[in-house]
This record gives C-alpha cells, sequence and structure tokens, in this order.
C-alpha cells in the first residue's frame, strides 16, 4: 500500500502570543503564520492583540500596526495600498484576497492570515510566486502584429475595445490560482485562471494578428483542460474579475473556430 | 562579518521596472546591450501602476491640437523652472511616444472613430491658455496599471533580465564615475555587485517621506538616497505637489480626470469655490492653484465634515454611464475607502502629498549632472536617471497632470538612446578597487546589526510628522526653521536604530531602515532648500514672500547631503529652446 507522509515543515505550532497592554474594549486577535527560512523549525501561528479603535480600517493596517509596534520581525509584502498592485496578496479569515482592500471589522472573532496557499513559501507570508510569472512569460503577454504604423496610430472600435474589459484589469495577485484545487494539484503544468484570463485577453484583442496561434499553443489537456470550472478563482478575485467566464470562452472558441 | 558578492558583468544595469526604468530595458534591449533590470519589487507591482488619468499627447484626437500649445501650458506649469529645450523634447516626442505604446498593446479608451480617447486635464489648454484642451490619452481610469502591464510584456518580448525582490544599496563610484551597484537579493540573501558601463537609475519618487501621501509603502527615493550618499547633489527638492483628491484618510488617489469629466470641488457652504480662485479653468486649474484654494478654504473655516478639515469633490452629477465607462477605479475606491457611492454622495478628499518634481539633475538625455568647481555643469560618467527619480527639468516648480506618465516613456527611451549612443556593447569594463564595494557592505551590516533603542517605525513616524506640518502646502520662515530642527532628531536616531529581524532571508525589518536611511536624507534636503528659496513658485509657496521673485530665484536649487548638513548652490534654468520650431516663452504673471 502506497505510504503518505507529510512533507517536513507541514505541520503548524502553536506560536508566540503577544498580548496588548491598551485597555481598549475593541481588542482583535490576530493569528499570523510565521516561518522563518534560516532555522530549522516548523511553521506557528503567533498571536497579536491589536487595538482596532487605533488601527486603520484594513488588514493591511492590522498587519502594519503589528510590524510597527509589537513585532518587527512580521514579514509580508505591500506597496499600493489601494488595491492596485497586488503585492499583499494572502490567504484572510479563510479566502484568498488583497490584505489592503479587506475590511478588518467584517471578520467575526480572530483575524487569521496565511500567505497564500499550495506555493512554497518564502519567509512568514510571502509566497514564491517564480512558477506563475514563468507561466505568465509563456503566453507571450505581448500585442502580435505585422502591421507597420507608419507613425499613425492604431484604430480599434469602442466594441472591440470593450471585448477587454474585465481582462486588462488584472493585477496578477495570484489569489484565484491560488485558490484553485487544479492549480494547486498540477501548478506545473495546467497554466491556471490568471494566467489563463491573460491568455485570453491577447486572444480576444482585435489588434493582435496571432489568435489562431495563441489558441493552438494553450489547446491542451493539462495547460487549459485541467479547469474543471469550480469557480474559486472566481469567487476570490479581489477586482471582481472573472477568470472562470474567460478559460470558458476560450473552450468555446477552440469549439467553434475551426482552424484552432 | 564578511559576505560572498556575486559577481556579474552588463552592458548597462537599470535600476527599478516602473515605466520609465521598463521603457528604457526595452530600447536598451532593442539596441543589443548586455542590459540587467534589478528591482526591489516584481515589475507590475511599481507605483506607476497607480497612475489613473492619462498619459499627455497633442494627438488632436478630440479637437484641434498642437504639441506647442502642450509645451506653453508645460511651461506655464512649471512656473518657468522648467528647462524649455527639454519641455520642447517632451512635448514634441509625445505623440509618437504614444503611437507606440498603442502598438505595443496599452488598452487605450476609444472614440467613436476608433482613435484613442482624449480626455480634459489640469492646466492644459489650446492656443495657448485659450480654453480647454482635450489632451490626456485614457485607458478608462487605469491607464497607468495598462501601461505598466504592456511594458512588462514588451520587456518579456525581448528576453530583458531581470533581477526581481533585489534591493539596491549604493552605486560604486570610482574617480567621479560609476561602475556599478550593489544589490542583496531579497529571496535567498545573497549580495550582488552589478558591474556595468551605465547605471540607469529609475527608482521613483520618496512620497513616503511625509505622513499622507498618495505614493505607495515602496517610494521611498531609493535613487535619490544613493546618489546623496555618493556625493552627488539633488535638484529642486522644495517642490513636492500636493495632489488636491487623496481621499480624506486614507490618501489613495482620486484622479484629476474625474474633474476633467466634470466633477467639481465644493466647500461647506456648497459653494464651487475654484470659481473665485481660478475664474477660467476652474477646478482645471493647476494642481497647486487647486490644493492652496482648498487649504485656504479650510483655515477659513468653509471645510466640510465634523472637525471642517476637508472638502466635497462631487461626481454624483455625472451620467452613471460616465462613471462607469471612464471612472470604474475611482469609483470602486471610493466605496472600499471612503464607503461612498459616486453615483448618490461626494467624496471627501483633501490635498495629499503626491509627486516630487525634485530629484537626481539631467539634461534631456537622461545623462546625470553635478557641478564642478568652477560652478560649470558637468556629467557625472557613467550614470544616468529617468522618471520621477530624475529632475530633467520638465516640471520645474510643479507637474501638470498626466505629464508625469509621458515623462517616463519619452525619457525612458531617450536614456536608451543616449546609452547606446555611449556603451559599446560587450566592451571590456574597467578595473575596479574593492574599497567603493566594502564600504557599501560595512554600512549594510552595520545597519543588519543595529541595535540600538529605536525602531525604525518610529523615526520614520517623526520624520514624516516633521514633513507633514512643517514643509506643507502652505510655508513660512517659522515653520521651516522649525522643521531644519525637527528633522535633526530622526536623522540623529539613525545611530540609535532598532533592528530586531537577524535574518538575512526577506529581512524588511531590515529593508525599512534601509529605505528610511534613503527617506531621511531627502527630507533633510528637502526641508533646506525650502528654507532657502526665498520666493513663492509653483508648488512651493511661501506665506512671507508671496510672489514669484524672477531676478533672484530663476534658478535650480542644488542640494548635497553631508554628513547631515545640507550644502546648497544653484544651476541656470535653461531660457532657451532645443530648435527654432518654437520660440522661448518668457516668464509671465500665472493666471488660470
Amino acid at each position: 500500500m502506497v505510504q503518505f507522509n507529510l512533507p517536513k515543515n507541514s505541520k503548524i505550532k502553536e506560536g508566540n502570543y503577544f498580548k496588548s497592554d491598551s485597555d481598549s474594549k475593541n481588542i482583535k486577535k490576530v493569528n499570523v503564520y510565521r516561518w522563518d527560512p534560516d532555522k530549522d523549525e516548523n511553521p506557528r501561528i503567533d498571536t497579536y492583540e491589536v487595538d482596532m479603535d487605533n488601527c486603520g480600517p484594513m488588514v493591511l493596517d492590522a498587519l502594519i500596526k503589528i510590524k510597527n509596534e509589537i513585532d518587527s520581525t512580521v514579514t509580508f509584502r505591500r506597496s499600493c495600498r489601494e488595491g492596485i498592485c497586488g503585492s499583499c496578496a494572502m490567504n484572510i479569515d479563510g479566502s484568498n484576497t488583497l490584505a489592503c482592500t479587506k475590511s478588518a471589522r467584517e471578520i467575526n472573532g480572530d483575524i487569521n492570515i496565511n500567505p497564500l496557499p499550495h506555493m512554497p513559501v518564502i519567509k512568514d507570508l510571502v509566497p514564491n510566486l517564480k512558477q506563475l510569472y514563468k507561466q505568465y512569460q509563456s503566453i507571450e503577454p505581448w500585442m502580435q502584429s505585422n502591421k507597420s504604423s507608419n507613425g499613425t496610430e492604431g484604430l480599434q472600435t469602442i466594441e472591440d475595445r470593450s471585448k477587454l474589459d474585465g481582462l486588462y484589469e488584472c493585477i496578477l495577485c495570484a489569489c484565484c490560482s491560488t485558490s484553485c484545487p487544479s492549480y494547486w494539484w498540477n501548478g506545473d503544468k495546467y497554466l491556471g485562471p490568471a494566467v489563463l484570463l491573460q491568455a485570453y485577453r491577447w486572444i480576444i484583442d482585435s489588434r493582435d494578428e496571432e489568435r489562431q496561434k495563441r489558441l493552438k499553443k494553450v489547446a491542451d489537456e493539462l495547460k487549459l483542460f485541467r479547469c474543471h470550472t469550480i469557480m474559486n478563482c472566481t469567487n476570490a478575485c479581489p477586482k471582481g474579475l472573472n477568470p472562470a467566464k474567460a478559460i470558458g470562452s476560450i473552450k468555446k472558441m477552440l469549439v467553434t473556430e475551426k482552424s484552432a | 562579518m564578511s559576505y560572498d558578492v556575486i559577481n556579474h558583468e552588463y552592458d548597462v544595469v537599470v535600476v527599478g521596472a516602473g515605466g520609465s526604468g521598463l521603457r528604457a530595458a526595452v530600447g536598451l534591449s532593442e539596441a543589443g546591450l548586455k542590459t540587467a533590470c534589478v528591482s526591489k519589487v516584481f515589475p507590475t507591482r511599481s507605483h506607476t501602476a497607480a497612475a489613473q488619468g492619462g498619459i499627455s499627447a497633442a494627438l488632436g484626437n478630440m479637437c484641434e491640437d498642437d504639441w506647442r500649445w502642450h509645451m506653453y501650458d508645460t511651461v506655464k506649469g512649471a512656473d518657468w523652472l522648467g528647462d524649455q529645450d527639454a519641455i520642447e523634447f517632451l512635448c514634441k516626442e509625445a505623440p509618437q511616444a504614444v503611437i507606440e505604446l498603442e502598438k505595443y498593446g496599452v488598452p487605450f479608451s476609444r472614440t467613436e472613430e476608433g482613435k484613442i480617447y482624449q480626455r480634459p486635464f489640469g492646466g492644459m489648454t489650446k492656443n495657448y491658455g485659450n480654453g480647454v484642451v482635450q489632451r490626456t490619452c485614457a485607458a478608462a481610469d487605469r491607464t497607468g496599471h495598462a501601461i505598466l502591464h504592456t511594458l512588462y510584456g514588451q520587456a518579456l518580448k525581448r528576453d530583458t533580465e531581470f533581477f526581481i525582490e533585489y534591493f539596491a544599496l549604493d552605486l560604486i563610484m570610482e574617480n567621479g564615475k560609476c561602475q556599478g551597484i550593489i544589490a542583496w537579493n531579497l529571496q535567498d540573501g545573497t549580495i550582488h555587485r552589478f558591474r556595468s558601463k551605465m547605471v540607469i537609475l529609475a527608482t521613483g519618487g520618496y512620497g513616503r517621506a511625509y505622513f499622507s501621501a498618495t505614493s505607495a509603502h515602496t517610494c521611498t527615493g531609493d535613487g535619490g538616497g544613493m546618489v546623496l550618499r555618493a556625493g552627488l547633489p539633488l535638484q529642486d527638492m522644495e517642490f513636492v505637489q500636493f495632489h488636491p483628491t487623496g481621499i480624506y484618510g486614507a490618501g489613495c488617489l482620486i484622479t484629476e480626470g474625474s474633474r476633467g469629466e466634470g466633477g467639481f470641488l465644493v466647500n461647506s457652504e456648497g459653494e464651487r469655490f475654484m470659481e473665485r480662485y481660478a475664474p477660467s479653468a476652474k477646478d482645471l486649474a493647476s494642481r497647486d492653484v487647486v490644493s492652496r484654494s482648498m487649504t485656504v478654504e479650510i483655515n477659513e473655516g468653509r471645510g466640510v465634515g465634523k472637525n471642517k478639515d476637508h472638502i466635497f469633490l462631487h461626481l454624483n452629477h455625472l451620467d452613471s454611464k460616465i462613471l462607469k465607462e471612464r471612472l470604474p477605479g475611482i469609483s470602486e475606491s471610493a466605496k472600499v475607502f471612503a464607503g461612498v457611492d459616486v453615483t448618490k454622495e461626494p467624496i471627501p478628499v483633501l490635498p495629499t502629498v503626491h509627486y516630487n518634481m525634485g530629484g537626481i539633475p539631467t539634461n534631456y538625455f537622461g545623462e546625470v549632472l553635478s557641478k564642478d568647481v568652477n560652478g560649470s555643469d558637468t556629467i557625472v560618467d557613467g550614470l544616468m536617471a529617468v522618471g520621477e527619480a530624475a529632475c530633467v527639468s520638465v516640471h520645474g516648480a510643479n507637474r501638470l497632470g498626466s505629464n508625469s506618465l509621458i515623462d517616463l516613456v519619452v525619457f525612458g527611451k531617450a536614456a536608451a538612446v543616449r546609452a547606446a549612443e555611449k556603451v559599446k556593447p560587450n566592451s571590456k569594463h574597467e578595473e575596479i578597487s574593492d574599497a567603493e564595494t566594502q564600504k557599501c557592505l560595512d554600512r549594510f551590516d552595520k545597519m543588519r546589526n543595529a541595535d540600538g533603542d529605536t525602531p525604525t517605525s518610529v523615526l520614520r513616524d517623526k520624520m514624516q510628522r516633521t514633513m507633514q506640518s512643517k514643509c506643507a502646502v502652505f510655508r513660512t520662515d517659522k515653520t521651516l526653521k522649525e522643521g531644519l530642527n525637527e528633522i535633526q532628531e530622526p536623522w540623529q536616531g539613525l545611530n540609535n536604530i532598532s533592528i530586531k529581524d537577524r535574518s538575512i532571508i526577506f529581512n524588511t525589518d531590515l529593508v525599512e531602515a534601509l529605505e528610511f536611511d534613503n527617506l531621511i536624507r531627502q527630507s533633510q534636503v528637502t526641508v533646506a532648500s525650502a528654507e532657502n528659496r526665498k520666493e513663492s513658485r509653483g508648488a512651493h509657496s511661501r506665506e512671507d514672500f508671496k510672489e514669484r521673485d524672477d531676478n533672484n530665484w530663476m534658478k535650480h536649487t542644488l542640494a548635497w547631503h553631508e554628513d547631515g548638513k545640507v550644502k546648497l548652490n544653484y544651476r541656470d534654468v535653461h531660457n532657451y529652446t532645443l530648435t527654432n520650431d518654437v520660440q522661448y516663452f518668457p516668464p509671465k504673471a500665472r493666471v488660470y
């Protein structure tokens, strides 16, 4: 019989408890996943009591407050703090989302924060997204057209341009791909929702001339058809985009556009 | 402690992967130069992503336009502190630069004829100040995001070598020449020495020197810090732009395009007060003008809200179709960060630090400038700068909205062209000593093992609050002198800083301390330059010197930082154009 062993470091221990010295009645416990690559220890969950009366409204505000005032070793990515750069994607209260646009008050009980699931962890809440970036590059996310511009601007109808709405807004935060069970199990072969959404963004751009080549490239049992319409991607997207629909559209085009 | 240093050799190293860094990298790769692009964040996380309203270029898609009109507006917006040769270059090159972006695949919004959609923006006029022009090319209100992702794709297409999540520590300077940089790989903790024949700094602004800024947490002006540590000057650092419409409290940006599409500001008396301050341009006056007007309204008791400390931006009279098509991003931001439904309620806004007109002095090729002992301009060998990190100077004392995105691509490209002229591909690197590398690593190691009493967050907070209260929209001799004095405290605190994280992999405790080191130097230089300039010009508004003084102050400030002391000097403003296609615009009163 096959023996399954949990990989090293997979068991998460209880960590340190940081009590707040404030007498505020509005204390929230923030439970943060911690793992230090320099130490040969299992990951742990540290708990921080945060005075929410003196904290900004978002989960990122709570994390920054913890880093500034309680424990400067807590490690996470952040940049724009307004939901456009995609740095602070993490698993909050059981769902993948951006810490900067996730309201802390809307969370009942403790705030549980983990790194994006099923990605290698570099440290604490910082996942390694190299694989996803490589897959993004593989779909050739640049315009392919042989038209010479002669220094004049290219045209596109309002209708054709509107086909890019809901696609070009993607911020590559990886919330969708890392919420997809198919991507968890076959992430090395299946492109995943984030990258397929971008593949579709170029397939459907009326200015691009390599639609057939692009379709052929993703028309693969593993790259594309590992999508089983679970829809976690669409539920997770913090920008309200619909990667599942984009994947469905690619599948449909493969059937309806004969030469592909 | 000693560090193993991993050596690399490149023709050119670009530091930063925002709009200007990526555009430079694309051009360098096309020119066949071996190029490394080093960035502390993944390229699409750069702050260019946050630019909303658009990119200016006199395409004339909506109405008649001329690059000379764009040039006039930019000169006037800059309050005549911009170098007109550089401004001519920017405005003349702008249309082709936007057409190139379209060809790269930027999903611009479109007109009925299928052309790039252009919207009105602050200070953008037709026929030299006579009426509004629609010049700002937009991809809804996500133009920066669209451009950044497109440029990253173009860099991938050309196989640019990226070094992502590498934090640049210092320039390697030898005999006045830049020979490369030292960087720290956050992902595995290794130290890297990049030898190169040209370094292009594209590191962005230092908005996080202030308490409330639209800037990202990562906008810490690392290139400016590196330049100051290398004993080189920064230029016009007193000119800090306050964007009129940061969301009250959160500080997130609401694009000027919202006023371009018809939005307006209102005080507690329900009055559209901009009509009083700028009878002609009204809500679309220059940003410095609008920010000052708002501040006056609040100071005179006509602010809105419980504490009468902010202003309302109304969009609720606009067609909901327009809001949905052209301003979807800020509608979402207003909902998330102010709890406001823009179709029904006004957005609470406040002037918020947004952009640094000042930076690393360059000519319009992107070559970094300094001054020799005789007071003449000199070119710093091996070093260039582009984007917000640089001061070309096209924005002078005040930048017009949508002129920053065009600055990124025009000068990013220009820098690549110039570097390709100067650097021979695969030519041999000069021998250098290890002394500079060691000096940089000593500083790094000292910071890494710092065990003082004060955490970075406390020092940073002190710096940010000082800058916010003493070097804000309105300035006086008193506030600036207090600022000079108070900013010493966080600077001195650097000697007693505390780092708790002793690891080397993704040590963001240490990153924040190194970023603070960059910020505090630039803060000191900013206050000192502001205290020194005894006039009001553009974003630098002195209540004790209310007028612009062209006789004494039509000059760029240069500021060096030496052991916490700021040394000042000046450069001439270029009062000539690049070609005879346009005549120099002599200074006149600036009325909107």
